[in-house]
């Protein structure tokens, strides 16, 4: 693998990172169990795309085959997407959702700290603006997540469940392979395995003060990131976001 | 752990759309608490950067005068204009006031 295609495929794992999460929020617009919950996810998932359409941007650059951001979106089949697996699975409850949404935030903000200080100027400065982005939505997953944890039996319940079912998907955030080492050895990108005790020191506590209980066990799913293995969930996402793409090729407005 | 509210409680908000100026009330939501209040807030009212600083309070907490008592809340303030100030005479440099 040449350098150009380890960043190649860490740009795409970022775009869909982005991508994949942002659709799925997005899919609560209209249905949220509070308008302001609803405008506030509406934010968040346009704020996501908004990274798509630079990571993406960058990768179609990067590739040089001409493709651009809207191609890679729409015109990708489930096995080309490199997003983590814990962002395709499906929304759940509004508890799940901002579980799943704290869990990743977390992890965004220290990656995109670390990419602030890349060597490509081109990813510094997306980091930058996608930082400020990330840092607020943790700090509203993060009190959401605190507030339903320590609120009524009912609440709790159903955040220790999204904890439960969310966590073997964790994992695959900090297991760096060949890409990432060749990210980090060109001073592109940090480490994702070396972001976990800080990650650890942002989510546990947090999760503490919920009066949730970490589940005992470090096992991880893997599959998303690589493209190996996809849960069955993201081709029946895909169906959805690219079906206009995919019925009227080349529509545009 | 509480009972549940049946519903979050209704929160006004300020803000302030620039250094200088002062808050304005621009609305209002619910919220669980004010933390959440003021985030909402963020996400309602500062989509389009309308916004330097954010103040909520709760609805309940504000006391209000009564509509009913405008005649003598009022009223007894029209009849009297020297409070007006414009009883002086101010020189032409001074400019526009």
């Amino acid at each position: 693998m040449t350098e150009k295609d380890a960043l190649f495929e860490y740009l795409l794992r970022l775009g869909d990172n982005a991508l994949i999460l942002g659709h799925r929020v997005s899919e609560w617009c209209g249905v949220a169990p509070a308008l302001e919950e609803d405008i506030a996810l509406a934010n968040t998932a346009l704020d996501l795309m908004g990274q798509t359409q630079m990571w993406l941007g960058l990768a179609g650059e990067v590739e040089g085959a001409g493709r651009s951001a809207d191609d890679l979106a729409f015109l990708r089949d489930a096995w080309d997407f490199r997003n983590l697996l814990l962002l395709e699975r499906p929304n759940g409850d509004f508890g799940q959702t901002m579980m799943r949404q704290f869990l990743f935030d977390a992890f965004q903000t220290l990656a995109l700290a670390g990419l602030e200080a890349s060597t490509d100027q081109r990813i510094a400065d997306i980091a930058a603006k996608a930082l400020k982005e990330a840092t607020y939505h943790l700090e509203r997953s993060r009190v959401t997540v605190i507030a339903l944890g320590d609120g009524t039996e009912e609440s709790r319940a159903r955040m220790q469940a999204a904890l439960d079912a969310q966590w073997p998907y964790v994992g695959e955030m900090f297991a760096a392979d060949a890409v990432d080492a060749a990210m980090v050895e060109a001073g592109i990108a940090p480490d994702p395995a070396a972001l976990r005790p800080a990650w650890d020191g942002i989510v546990l506590p947090a999760l503490h003060e919920a009066t949730l209980s970490v589940p005992d066990s470090d096992f991880a799913h893997r599959g998303g990131k690589d493209g190996v293995r996809h849960t069955e969930h993201l081709g029946h996402m895909l169906t959805t976001m690219q079906w206009l793409q995919r019925a009227y090729p080349g529509a545009t407005w | 752990m509480s009972s549940p509210a049946s519903e979050w409680p209704l929160w006004e908000v300020f803000i302030r759309g620039q250094h200088g100026l002062s808050h304005r009330h621009v609305g209002s939501l619910h919220a669980a608490d004010a933390e959440m209040a003021i985030l909402n807030a963020r996400d309602v009212y500062t989509r389009r950067n309308e916004g330097v600083s954010i103040w909520v309070v709760e609805a309940h907490r504000i006391a209000a005068s009564a509509p009913d008592e405008k005649g003598p809340m009022y009223e007894p303030s029209n009849s009297k204009v020297y409070r007006h100030p414009t009883f002086f005479d101010i020189p032409d440099d001074v400019g526009a006031m």
